[in-house]
């Protein structure tokens, strides 16, 4: 129903417009380059402290159905989620909030045609590229050193997109409500709490149970348990049921933005 | 009227008073959930390491990453503010407060931040019994110098850029590769020997090393005084080199 009635207004012309101003303030200087493609290395960092380093002392760990794999192999699907998160929050939170509260950016682009909703899914694919080339790199890697099946692999791909898509939704419209620089503490302390407790290091089945209860219905478990499902080859319905999870988080995030920024911008 | 370093120090601290709120998880939420995480979480599957309790193996390590992590974050968007955007420094500088005066009374600000949350971490974990031995209590200082011995050098290059991307590839390959490979998760011997070298230039590594021993009440692997004085140096030419940035950076 989201699509439909986005599908009726959005122009993609305008859309792209909105993402073309992104690509054209890679121009503006080296850092933000250098910022952009250091993000990459965040969770590659991760893998190779906790799931190589900690992973000699951890040995093999049970995935639950039966199947025991090396650490390593357990942590990379949980670190291209939380990659997919970050690429996307990257965009849609800190640079979404500086264009929208300071520079005033999403004032001048609504003095044109363009709409709340559009500026809303422009934002949300350059987000999206960023995101992308995160998780393509991170899969790159995970093959080379053999902790996925290169078909496998690819195959997960769409599921960070999905990751990246729900992320970035959920982050844009958060934005919308952040009052100045300082709730971006509580922001982060949010993204960092996510990022521990997903099932990323430690299986949720060993969480205590309230914990687990609370976990299983945050976004970056489901997002976890999808993507690692498809890198580790475990096809079953959960998958489903976590993708879905994703696509409703992604359609309610990207009406809220789009909402808020009609009224916060346009009254 | 006070000495000229304890009104930077006061000011400081005034300013904490009002927006202490916005680092309550970074300084002392984070470490906890840190040690939930990878302590307990991870633990639970590793057992022991060096017959220890992994658990109790990282407190140490979680405790000097935490005042390391604390003293790169406050010394990065503050410190460059102070010169850019609010020019604070500035106003100190029409004062008779000295440049010197203000890097002392910056440092003192970011020791007392670094105690109270090494405090609260140390009073927590604790409690719930993960401290083997009394010699706990000779982190503090410890934690004292570290922060000083990272809290300088940040400052003087804070002061000395223009442009504050840079500080995201401060984090990015400075901060996160320390806090990562520098002892705190597993032990720097399993590194590959090139590696290891780079962590060991670390102060992070010696602050790691000298807590953990002070905690599981252990020789630390190189003498006390080896691990002390690496930290002294970065100190010292941390200051130096701060003082030095203030007063070019003040000049204009």
């Amino acid at each position: 129903m989201v699509t439909l009635v986005v599908a009726r207004r959005v122009s993609a012309g305008r859309v792209g417009a909105v993402v073309g101003r992104n690509v054209g303030a890679l121009r503006s200087g080296a850092s933000y380059w250098l910022v952009l493609v250091s993000g990459f290395f965040e969770p590659l960092l991760y893998l190779l402290s906790i799931g190589i380093g900690v992973g000699a002392l951890v040995g093999r760990i049970p995935l639950g159905d039966g199947r025991v794999v090396s650490y390593a192999v357990f942590v990379a699907p949980a670190m291209l989620a939380a990659s997919a998160m970050n690429g996307a929050l990257a965009e849609t939170t800190f640079n979404f909030f500086f264009k929208m509260k300071y520079a005033k950016t999403f004032e001048a682009i609504l003095a044109t045609p363009v709409r709340p909703i559009e500026v809303a899914l422009g934002e949300l694919t350059w987000a999206m590229m960023r995101s992308a080339f995160y998780t393509a790199a991170f899969l790159l890697v995970m093959a080379v050193m053999g902790l996925a099946e290169p078909w496998w692999a690819l195959a997960a791909f769409p599921a960070t997109m999905l990751v990246g898509v729900a992320f970035g939704a959920a982050g844009m419209a958060v934005s919308t409500f952040l009052r100045g620089w300082q709730d971006f503490d509580l922001m982060t302390a949010a993204q960092f709490s996510l990022f521990l407790f997903s099932g990323t290091f430690a299986p949720v089945g060993g969480y205590p149970p309230v914990l687990a209860a609370v976990v299983e219905v945050t976004p970056l478990y489901h997002a976890v348990e999808l993507v690692r499902g498809l890198a580790l080859g475990r096809l079953e319905w959960a998958l489903a049921g976590h993708a879905l999870y994703l696509v409703v988080l992604a359609g309610v995030g990207l009406w809220v933005a789009s909402r808020r920024i009609q009224r916060v911008l346009c009254s | 009227m006070a000495h000229p370093t304890v009104a930077v120090l006061e000011r400081h601290l005034t300013l904490y008073r009002r927006l202490w709120r916005a680092s309550l998880f970074s300084s002392f939420l984070l470490p906890l959930l840190f040690l939930a995480s990878i302590g307990l979480g991870v633990g639970g599957y590793v057992g022991t390491v060096g017959g220890v309790p992994y658990v109790e193996w990282i407190v140490p390590g979680v405790l000097a990453s935490t005042a390391f992590q604390m003293a790169v974050g406050e010394c990065t968007y503050s410190v460059m503010g102070e010169f850019k955007w609010t020019r604070g420094a500035h106003a100190m500088f029409a004062t008779r407060v000295s440049a010197w005066d203000m890097v002392r009374g910056w440092m003192l600000y970011i020791v007392f931040r670094v105690l109270i949350a090494a405090v609260v971490f140390l009073v927590v974990v604790g409690a719930f019994g993960a401290l083997a031995s009394v010699w706990s209590v000779a982190t503090v200082p410890v934690v004292a110098l570290l922060a000083v011995a990272v809290a300088a050098p940040v400052t003087a290059f804070a002061a000395s850029i223009d442009h504050d991307s840079y500080f995201a590839l401060l984090f990015r390959f400075v901060m996160i590769p320390s806090t990562l490979f520098a002892g705190v998760f597993f032990p720097v011997e399993q590194l590959p020997a090139l590696v290891r070298l780079v962590a060991y230039a670390s102060p992070l590594w010696h602050a790691v090393e000298l807590c953990r021993a002070a905690t599981l009440g252990a020789a630390p692997p190189w003498p006390v005084w080896a691990h002390v004085g690496y930290l002294l140096v970065f100190c010292v030419a941390g200051l130096y080199w701060a003082a030095v940035a203030y007063r070019k950076r003040l000049q204009d």
